[in-house]
């Protein structure tokens, strides 16, 4: 190969190259503009705030306190739903919301890490002792949902499953009509 | 030039024997949980196999590869005896005495905490103080790769650092660096509560310190895998590599942009706001940019090979490539796990898709087709291509070799494609067992049996492979000549300052890491009222 020709296949090697690089760097700005599109435009994003609370005190006072856990009918119609995991348990074990009603659910931990992840949905969040966690959800379908811990916490982790009732809508408003916080525990 | 090969073979016997017995407790681990294993009366039994599992396969065994491989690149790359084998020893036995230290309490199922700790889950302090001691002992590792590279540097100025010392210089600062976020939370949150000095601990800090870690390991795992793909495969194969300066580019990208990323494993937390979490996720999409360079120039260097042997064609050059050598079988089993690992990986570091599989049997599965498959096969391959220039025998079994690349190649689609589909299904992650009689987890117990059945196909790959690294300490002796590396197509004489050292890149990662892990650590370190009572395992 003389110089010349050699000279030429650099050039040619290092042009194919920058091609591809610049194919790259476009699939990635891609997707980080796609991401950001989504989150903006439909406001799908995680957990966009950071709340936090004392495990040591949540059984005494605040949203957290027993009597305040499950379901309640918030009088704009939409539904909020709080919830504590410890070990190795969820309260309440079993959760009844409504179709078709935007749901907040607000829960945290009393003890270690756990998680909730709500079989069949994306629903899914961490729970953290010492902050709120907090999902926005929604269900098209009624019937029951398996909600398993999805964090380890330790020995009994692999019995922490949890239940979400999902029902009709003016089920549950009657169901509401009694006042107190709603949930199928023992049902 | 290899003249310390009994500290490489020290490194490599101690890093295969580790993952032998990782690997049978994997094993184990998916046949009890399978519908096929009968239920476990203690499930702490689980947990503990899973702690041990763990801690071996992401701190210790990929440590000693990367080790080992470091100080072979070092000596036969430089053509330099390695400066500094009293400490290598160091070392090496700090290593040791690390792991077991840390093993001792699992198995007494005092530290039954997983390998990723989480707090505030508290072990045994000495489970901690071990996994410490690993850290520390490839530190020293660290500084003898840069020791190194400046005595070789002063012998020769201004001439370009050989690209796999080069890359590997790159990983041991990565990871030098990456692993000062588990030793922060280490020294400052575990080991005081564990060692009864505290009693409270914030979570939340402790898994932000724990993503520092946790994903930039992941690409120190990578390193020796990589540079395997850029020096040896061309080589062994009978090719060149394309581009000397993209693959240095390649690392470079690797070195900056893997550890400020790491917060996209807290999508799903309350501790970080949406902010960070998006910063994070974009800078993730900036490190697949190194591996589709990677991937280009890779298979650019094949074709190589492949037309140098007389192939033709558009992908007619494709049948001309020497498959019957187990490094061109590795690689391409290599490039296929990646390539599904990495579409996977895509969905986890998304911000939206995140959700459908955070913390499932996903998540699993995925790191399992990465690092299991992509990474380790060439683990593998690093250590079929230097034993005969280590031990000065002759490999012999070379269709063992290749039917054993071939199962694990099999066990880990078998694996981890199953474990993939349970995870969207929902199947959390780390538990003991399942009750596949509900008739809502029934469907999945089809899935996790053939995982099973690959684990069973894993171990048996991975005891050929030991055995054939066995059997080659006793074949005839044979001189293997000098050890060497790929050379580009077009070597140039110098390479730019910036392509040749590391100063400016570390510089740029110790920035970057700052800017977006900063402010999240000061808000949640300074915030007051966040710890929470310390939970003691085995105190129950």
């Amino acid at each position: 190969m003389s110089s010349e020709q050699a000279h030429r296949s650099v050039e040619v090697a290092a042009r194919v190259e920058r091609r591809w690089a610049t194919i790259a760097v476009i699939i990635v700005v891609g997707m980080a503009l796609l991401a950001a599109f989504a989150g903006i435009h439909r406001a799908t994003m995680p957990q966009p705030r950071v709340e936090t609370t004392d495990p040591s005190r949540i059984h005494l006072s605040g949203e957290f306190v027993e009597s305040n856990l499950g379901s309640v009918l918030e009088a704009n119609g939409n539904v909020t739903v709080r919830a504590i995991g410890q070990q190795y348990s969820f309260t309440p074990a079993c959760i009844v919301v409504p179709a078709d009603t935007p749901i907040t659910l607000r829960a945290t931990s009393a003890d270690v890490v756990h998680g909730i992840l709500i079989q069949g949905t994306n629903v899914n969040t961490m729970l953290v002792p010492g902050y709120i966690s907090e999902q926005l959800m929604r269900f098209t379908k009624t019937g029951d949902y398996l909600m398993p811990c999805q964090e380890f916490c330790s020995f009994g982790h692999e019995g922490m499953w949890g239940k979400v009732r999902v029902i009709d809508k003016t089920d549950f408003a009657n169901r509401a009509k009694a006042g107190g916080r709603l949930s199928c525990v023992g049902q | 030039m290899l003249v310390n090969r009994k500290l490489i073979l020290a490194h490599f016997w101690l890093a295969f024997a580790v993952f032998g017995v990782a690997l049978t407790l994997g094993a184990w681990q998916m046949f009890i949980r399978s519908p096929i294993g009968t239920w476990l009366s203690n499930p702490e039994l689980y947990y503990r196999s899973l702690t041990a599992h763990g801690t071996v396969m992401g701190y210790v065994f990929p440590t000693l590869v990367a080790m080992g491989f470091g100080y072979a690149i070092s000596e036969s790359a430089l053509e330099q005896r390695l400066v500094g084998v009293r400490w290598a020893w160091t070392g090496f036995w700090l290593i040791v005495i690390g792991s077991v230290m840390a093993v001792i309490p699992i198995a007494l199922g005092r530290a039954s905490v997983l390998y990723t700790f989480y707090p505030p889950l508290i072990g045994n302090v000495f489970y901690y103080l071990g996994v410490v001691l690993v850290v520390v002992g490839s530190w020293i590792w660290v500084a003898l790769m840069s020791i190194n590279l400046r005595v070789w540097r002063k012998a020769h100025p201004g001439a370009p650092v050989p690209l796999a010392m080069y890359a590997n210089v790159a990983g041991s600062y990565l990871w030098a660096w990456t692993a000062v976020g588990a030793a922060l939370e280490l020294l400052l949150q575990i080991i005081p509560v564990a060692a009864g000095l505290k009693n409270t601990i914030d979570a939340g800090l402790a898994r932000i310190f724990f993503s520092w870690t946790l994903h930039a390991i992941v690409y120190f795992w990578l390193m020796p895998t990589y540079i395997a793909y850029y020096t040896i495969v061309p080589r062994a194969i009978g090719g060149r590599v394309y581009s000397d300066s993209m693959a240095r580019i390649s690392f470079i990208l690797f070195l900056v942009v893997a550890m400020p990323i790491g917060m996209h494993h807290t999508f799903a937390d309350p501790q970080v706001g949406a902010g960070f979490k998006f910063i994070h996720s974009a800078f993730t999409a900036l490190v697949a940019l190194p591996t589709l360079l990677t991937v280009f120039t890779i298979c650019a260097s094949v074709e190589i090979a492949a037309r140098l042997r007389g192939g033709r064609g558009m992908f007619g050059w494709i049948r001309a490539l020497p498959w019957d050598n187990p490094m061109m079988l590795a690689l391409a089993f290599s490039f296929v796990m990646l390539g599904f690992g990495g579409a996977g990986g895509l969905i986890n570091m998304s911000y939206q898709l995140d959700a459908s599989i955070h913390n499932t049997q996903w998540i699993t599965g995925h790191f399992h087709l990465i690092f299991g498959g992509a990474i380790v096969i060439m683990y593998f391959a690093i250590a079929y291509d230097l034993w005969p220039h280590l031990t000065g025998r002759e490999l012999i079994d070379i269709r063992l070799i290749r039917t054993q690349l071939w199962l694990w190649f099999v066990g880990m689609i078998v694996t981890t494609f199953p474990w993939h589909w349970v995870g969207i299904l929902g199947m959390p992650r780390r538990m003991a067992y399942f009750d596949f009689g509900d008739p809502a987890i029934a469907p999945q117990a089809l899935s996790v049996t053939f995982s099973a059945i690959g684990g069973f196909i894993l171990l048996t790959s991975g005891i050929m492979f030991i055995v054939i690294l066995a059997r080659g300490m006793r074949t005839p002796k044979v001189d293997a000549g000098p050890y060497r590396f790929a050379i580009a197509v077009h070597q140039s004489a110098t390479v730019p300052v910036a392509l040749n050292t590391h100063a400016l890149w570390v510089a740029l990662m110790i920035v970057l890491t700052i800017t977006n892990y900063g402010y999240p650590i000061l808000n949640l370190a300074l915030g007051a009222g966040t710890s929470v009572p310390a939970v003691y395992v085995g105190a129950q």
